[in-house]
């Protein structure tokens, strides 16, 4: 069924691999940059044969950064945690909220109904700026500043409409002659949503899930302004390599590295769900 | 004994009525056939008795208890639908096993109302497969086990071989009135296939435009249809009709087809003088040779249909006209013969022209 000649077999394959050394090459820098020291580094012209060392992953792992101005204490596998620890509790939040509101979204039409989803998805499309203000505030007279619970609750903000319009439009698919059929059987309203229709949304779920996730971890401007250094995620805790004596670029590059291994894997693990649900979103949203 | 009862059950969505005050009772083990055109509301009909779907008025008595505002799981109804609906994340098996186990039957009681379903339906080599690896038949057989495995008293069947191919429709048309009958459930059987309608219904309600226009047994709705309507979407071809009105000349009662005056039957007197529709079946229509007396016509074009032959013809006057003759027939006519046309007694019909009733004299 393939009608492609060579030459055009050619052309793509080169065309794909631009793209791809466009955008993989950056990441390939990154991870060689995290086994070499600052001055290899910077070294001009800048070459790929450098002693490898191990010393970045060390100084981010023990928390003592060594810089020629004296050492440094870095919180960072604190950052580490507590980005796992914010990314994990909002997506499992925006799930138990998001998913009995985008099945009612999908299944029942009521008042103001459309208006919700509308506002909710809203959000995704506000500049975080514009918000920050009157968070701050907010946070500092609900005394939520600098906790994790006013942390969760802000992410909502990414997690909620991505996790809401994504599954509405997966529960929208499902025939409700299938959930129709289930409760004529005898199943009660609630379990012919936890039995049929969550069921057969799953892809679906798991999909906004990761997304969420992924969007939940790269946050940077909600944790910079609404915590402090305790409560800090990798993204913000990175300003901490910005140091008196330099910037600390082997360490920067460790740090990330360490820091997309937990997406990328997520990511690699549910590729698949992934762009069926991207794809999903798109034609139903 | 009444079984199922809907008093003047009313569905609208917003301004749109779909159908207004419905009445039908059916007796305890009947099959009663809803039939009506696409969009007339049959699903929806089957909906509101499944509980699925509320009425706008009305009230839906199962086994004589109103059951208009109990939930669907609390109605011991089995519902078939027309795109089967099988859970697509479970087996065969389960999904037949699904109303028995929110009965919460026992592992034994569970083992064989499957097994007695799947036996009866012959889809019991097939019960571990998922349902997209079913062919659509046994697909929509896994559907009608699911409905019949708990023994409900009202079985709603949706247009279930709409989506089957001819051949296991022609045959599944002939085991079905079996197997309705002994499942011994009243059945509300919705199809828009008039043979169909007449192969399985002990009665037959007609909807069209939001009400029955007829419930009546298969025989009386074919032999006389309360409207046009009806008589035009029973019969295939459909029935032939002309404008005209009737007239009477000394004794003889008579209509005008395409200009040349037809005698009809007498006990259309009370009708003279009144613009009607004539209608007369294709099989009503009988064919002599041009010597004989009748309506004269010219044969246009020859169908043969498998065991009947159906011919296009037009008469002296130029009213065109279909006659279906037996296949097995010696002397059908070519195409071009001239022939005369009569029509048999008790096959012509008379209905009002604008009102579309029928009129029985």
């Amino acid at each position: 069924m393939d009608h492609t000649s060579t030459l055009e077999k050619i052309i793509r394959g080169v065309l794909i691999a631009l793209v791809l050394v466009f955008f993989l090459f950056p990441i390939f820098w990154i991870f060689l940059m995290s086994f070499q020291t600052n001055e290899t580094i910077l070294r001009i012209p800048p070459s790929i044969v450098f002693a490898p060392t191990l010393e970045n992953y060390q100084a981010l792992i023990t928390g003592k950064l060594q810089t020629t101005a004296g050492n440094l204490d870095i919180a960072f596998m604190h950052n580490l945690w507590n980005s796992i620890l914010l990314s994990t509790c909002s997506v499992a939040l925006s799930l138990v909220l998001g998913v009995p509101a985008a099945y009612a979204f999908a299944r029942f039409k009521f008042r103001l109904g459309e208006d919700i989803a509308f506002t909710l998805l809203s959000f995704r499309f506000a500049p975080p700026l514009l918000v920050l203000l009157p968070l701050s505030l907010y946070f500092k007279t609900l005394g939520l500043t600098n906790t994790y619970v006013g942390l969760i609750w802000v992410y909502q903000l990414i997690c909620l409409p991505l996790i809401l319009w994504i599954v509405r439009g997966y529960f929208e698919d499902i025939s409700p002659d299938i959930e129709h059929a289930y409760r004529i059987a005898g199943n009660s309203w609630w379990k012919t949503f936890t039995k049929i229709a969550v069921p057969l949304a799953m892809p679906g779920v798991a999909a906004a899930g990761l997304l969420a996730f992924i969007f939940a971890w790269n946050n940077f401007v909600f944790a910079l302004i609404l915590a402090s250094a305790d409560k800090q995620p990798v993204t913000v805790g990175a300003l901490a390599f910005v140091t008196a004596s330099g910037i600390q670029y082997g360490q920067i590059a460790a740090a990330i590295v360490l820091s997309i291994t937990p997406t990328l894997a997520l990511a690699l693990y549910a590729q698949r769900y992934l762009v069926e649900g991207l794809s999903m979103g798109a034609v139903k949203g | 004994m009444t079984q199922l009862e809907l008093k003047s059950v009313s569905k609208s969505f917003g301004a749109y009525a779909v159908f207004e005050s419905l009445d039908l009772k059916a007796d305890s083990g009947e099959i009663v056939v809803i039939f009506g055109g696409s969009g007339t509301g049959k699903t929806i009909l089957l909906r509101l008795i499944a509980g699925v779907q509320e009425p706008t008025s009305g009230t839906i008595e199962i086994e004589g208890q109103d059951v208009t505002d109990i939930a669907p799981e609390h109605r011991n109804v089995g519902m078939a639908f027309q795109n089967f609906a099988l859970f697509p994340h479970m087996s065969a098996w389960e999904n037949i096993a699904t109303p028995l186990r929110a009965q919460k039957a026992g592992a034994i009681a569970l083992k064989s109302g499957v097994d007695r379903v799947a036996k009866l339906l012959k889809i019991d080599h097939v019960l571990d497969h998922a349902p997209r690896e079913l062919s659509n038949g046994q697909k929509q057989r896994t559907a009608l086990a699911r409905a019949l495995a708990a023994e409900p008293r009202i079985l709603l069947l949706d247009d279930p071989l709409r989506n089957v191919d001819a051949k296991l429709r022609f045959e599944m048309r002939i085991e079905l009135p079996r197997l309705l009958r002994q499942s011994g459930a009243t059945v509300l059987y919705v199809t828009q296939d008039y043979k169909e309608a007449m192969a399985l219904g002990d009665r037959i309600a007609v909807l069209a435009s939001g009400k029955f226009v007829q419930i009546a047994t298969p025989q009386d709705i074919y032999m006389k249809p309360a409207n046009l309507s009806v008589a035009s979407l029973f019969g295939d071809p459909s029935i032939n009709t002309s404008e005209t009105a009737v007239e009477m000349t000394g004794k003889i009662i008579s209509v005008r087809l395409g200009g040349v005056q037809v005698p009809i039957d007498a006990h259309y007197t009370p009708f003279v003088g009144r613009a009607v529709t004539f209608g007369v079946r294709p099989e009503s229509v009988e064919l002599a040779g041009p010597k004989s007396a009748g309506l004269a016509a010219t044969v246009m074009a020859v169908t043969p249909l498998n065991e009947r032959t159906v011919l296009l013809l037009k008469s002296e006057g130029g009213w065109e006209f279909l006659a279906s003759l037996p296949s097995s027939s010696t002397n059908i006519p070519k195409p071009g013969a001239n022939v005369k046309a009569t029509f048999a007694s008790g096959g012509t019909h008379l209905f009002d022209k604008t009102a579309g009733e029928r009129l029985d004299g």
